[in-house]
């Protein structure tokens, strides 16, 4: 490695560690600031280096990727891996994706919570809390990417996804899965940033991606942004999930409860009142 | 001194008459016994397990699957057949419609078990059930949570249920003082539990609002809760025919020979209510399959899965209903009233098991132990019944 070279790599290093610190600074992030990862499936080797590194870092499943033939069937994530990738044939040769929480801008998981043990926190990431949680599974239910897993062998269970690495962020590190990535298939920033670069990037070679960024808009907008070479749906994504955030749906509902909850006691009340006086009146 | 003697006194005698109460009265080799009992036992031995070796142990639940027939029977189609408490006394209460005053309480009992079994049946289901304890004491609010709302509504329903039924368990206990006084919360009890039963009937549904990519779209709709809610009216009120039917022959005895005269007016006047409300839910069913572009989906076996249940088991039994007022005949009623019950129970299983995921690989089927517990939890709720009927006065009118 030449001089220039290797004060590259330093600074380089040096800036991203920078800027993850920066990402978490005291000051509380706005909602526009929270941070993603984007996912450029074109860069994506297949190599599971994330896959490892996601095990280790949180003491679950760390896969034999020489041996265990994980590629050979479309798989995803369970009690025991938060993240897998899955390979697809394409007419564009084979493509790997990435499977993971998709962090939500305004999570479903986290308006099912009757807890609150599913959380947005205020920098980005989607986690869960266990000394919440009761084990209800309605964020399960909810999640329109079928994120959240149970452990349904134990006799106190934990629900098991993604946390964009949380507590590594804290201390100003990235996601063990993008510190691990040898290609760069995976970038870690705040969302505004990988929206801009994601475009640039589309942008400068049209005729590489398709032209579309998948997590831009889906569900409300997720932290996890994508981009890809062939038609999403090719590739394991579902198309189908429209673009209001999932907790609207709950949200007309909601909205009624106090008005119920309010108006037809005084309704009702009302009412036994006038027919009180009636039978009053006949007797 | 002399206060403090008779205060002796009394309790003493309370607690012997409760004593004397608790003891078992009739026949034990009763066939509801013998079947019974070892399916209660049965349960256990399975809850045993659920407890100790997880969830995954004695269900067959999985991730594809997160809720399963202790969810979509037990507590969503349950909480549906017990509401016909709130319907009657809307009737009673509010509109004053005397007639059914004799079997206000009776109702109002079932209601309250319904709702201590089948919605309890859901703590069965959590995972972490010690930290129920954190959305009740208020350390973790999930306010934009409908299942937070629903469990709520819950606990303050059972709440009024209970006042609204304790003047017979004071009657029973001859405390007239107490009765009185809670004679008089009994107008407020009703008002609350109307307003509540309006909001966590149509909240079951709304609890599968965000499930909307997974229920298939001839059971998804925006308009759930209003459906849950209507057919809720309809399911109480079917419930009452049945299981007024069965108490009817089961608990001859008891039943005020003032009552028993009009027992079939009753009976004529709850299937109209039935019938009115069946169509009306039918009105919205076809508004909302016509408005959704529905027709090609019908084409195939889901389609005939959603025909038979809304034609088959809503719009038949409705005109059976209907049928059966107009020439009074109760045979055709309480047939009407299985056919209606079967009815919101597929509706509740397909929303919450049958349609959802419903492409999904491997399908989810209840474990034989699922259906045991279910069992037991039914089982249990009429040994409890059965010990209030035959104590309390609870087949008296209210008046
Ligand atoms: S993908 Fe699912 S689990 Fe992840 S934040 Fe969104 S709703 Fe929650
Ligand atoms: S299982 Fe836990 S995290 Fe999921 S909705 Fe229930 S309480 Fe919240």
């Amino acid at each position: 490695m030449d001089r220039r070279d290797f004060l590259k790599t330093t600074a380089a290093v040096g800036a991203t560690a920078l800027t993850g610190k920066k990402l978490f600074a005291k000051e509380p992030l706005k909602p526009e600031e929270f941070v993603g990862v984007l996912v450029d499936t074109t860069r994506c080797i297949g190599c599971r280096e994330c896959e490892m590194a996601c095990g280790e870092a949180h003491d679950l499943l760390v896969p034999d990727v020489q041996n265990d033939n994980a590629l050979e069937q479309v798989r995803t994530t369970s009690d025991e891996q938060w993240m897998v990738i899955n390979r697809f044939e394409t007419d564009k040769g084979d493509v790997f994706v990435k499977k993971q929480c998709m962090h939500c801008m305004q999570p479903a998981c986290a308006a099912a919570c009757p807890t609150e043990a599913m959380k947005k926190t205020k920098e980005g990431p989607v986690i869960w809390r266990g000394d919440k949680c009761m084990g209800c599974r309605f964020c399960m239910v909810s999640c329109p990417f079928d994120i959240p897993k149970f452990e349904y062998d134990e006799w106190n269970p934990k629900i098991e996804k993604c946390t964009l690495c949380f507590d590594r962020l804290q201390d100003g590190e990235r996601p063990a899965c993008v510190e691990a990535c040898p290609t760069d298939a995976l970038i870690f920033g705040t969302r505004t940033k990988l929206i801009e670069d994601a475009r640039k990037r589309i942008y400068n070679n049209p005729d590489d991606y398709v032209h579309h960024i998948y997590g831009e808009h889906e569900a409300g907008g997720t932290g996890y942004l994508y981009l890809s070479a062939v038609p999403f749906e090719q590739i394991g994504f579902r198309t189908d999930l429209g673009t209001t955030p999932y907790p609207e749906y709950t949200k007309e509902f909601l909205y009624s409860v106090p008005l119920v909850l309010f108006g037809l006691p005084a309704l009702l009340f009302g009412f036994s009142h006038l027919t009180d006086k009636e039978t009053d009146d006949s007797e | 001194m002399n206060n403090e003697v008779t205060v002796r006194d009394e309790s003493k005698r309370f607690i012997k008459f409760i004593i004397q109460e608790m003891k078992p009265r009739g026949k034990w080799l009763t066939p509801f016994n013998i079947i019974s009992i070892p399916i209660i036992l049965l349960g256990l031995v399975i809850l045993y397990f659920r407890f100790v070796y997880g969830l995954g142990s004695v269900t067959n639940l999985s991730q594809e699957f997160p809720w399963g027939f202790w969810i979509g029977f037990d507590v969503v189609t349950g909480v549906a057949f017990a509401g016909g408490a709130y319907v009657i006394t809307f009737v009673v209460y509010i509109m004053r419609v005397d007639k059914y005053h004799s079997i206000v309480r009776v109702t109002v009992l079932n209601g309250l078990l319904a709702y201590m079994f089948y919605a309890g049946a859901l703590v069965l289901d959590l995972g972490r059930p010690w930290h129920i304890i954190n959305p009740i004491i208020g350390n973790s609010f999930g306010l934009s949570s409908v299942l937070f709302l629903v469990a709520w509504h819950f606990l303050i329903y059972m709440t009024a249920e209970f006042v609204e039924f304790s003047p017979v368990i004071a009657e029973w206990l001859n405390w007239k003082k107490t009765e009185k006084f809670v004679k008089s919360l009994t107008l407020g009890a009703v008002i609350l539990g109307i307003s509540l039963s309006t909001l966590h009937q149509s909240g079951l549904g709304a609890l599968f609002l965000m499930a909307k990519p997974k229920i298939h779209p001839l059971w998804y709709s925006e308009f759930i809760p209003i459906l849950f809610f209507v057919s809720s009216i309809y399911a109480g009120l079917s419930m009452i025919i049945f299981e007024g039917t069965i108490s009817h022959r089961v608990f001859k005895d008891l039943i005020d020979p003032k009552s028993h005269h009009s027992f079939d007016d009753i009976m004529l006047g709850l299937g109209k209510g039935a019938a009115i409300t069946m169509f009306v839910y039918y009105f919205f069913k076809a508004l909302i399959f016509i408005h959704g572009q529905h027709w090609t989906l019908i084409t195939d076996g889901w389609g005939l899965w959603y025909l038979t249940e809304v034609i088959g088991f809503v719009l038949i039994p409705g005109f059976m209903y209907a049928f059966g007022v107009r020439n009074r005949s109760l045979s055709i009623i309480r047939i009407a009233a299985i056919l209606s019950l079967i009815g919101i129970m597929l509706n509740r299983l397909n929303t919450s098991i049958i349609a959802y995921n419903w492409n999904a690989v491997v399908h989810y089927i209840p474990s034989w132990q699922e259906f045991v517990v279910t069992l037991m939890v039914i089982f249990a709720e009429i040994w409890v019944f059965r010990w209030i009927v035959t104590r309390m006065p609870v087949f008296k009118s209210s008046h």
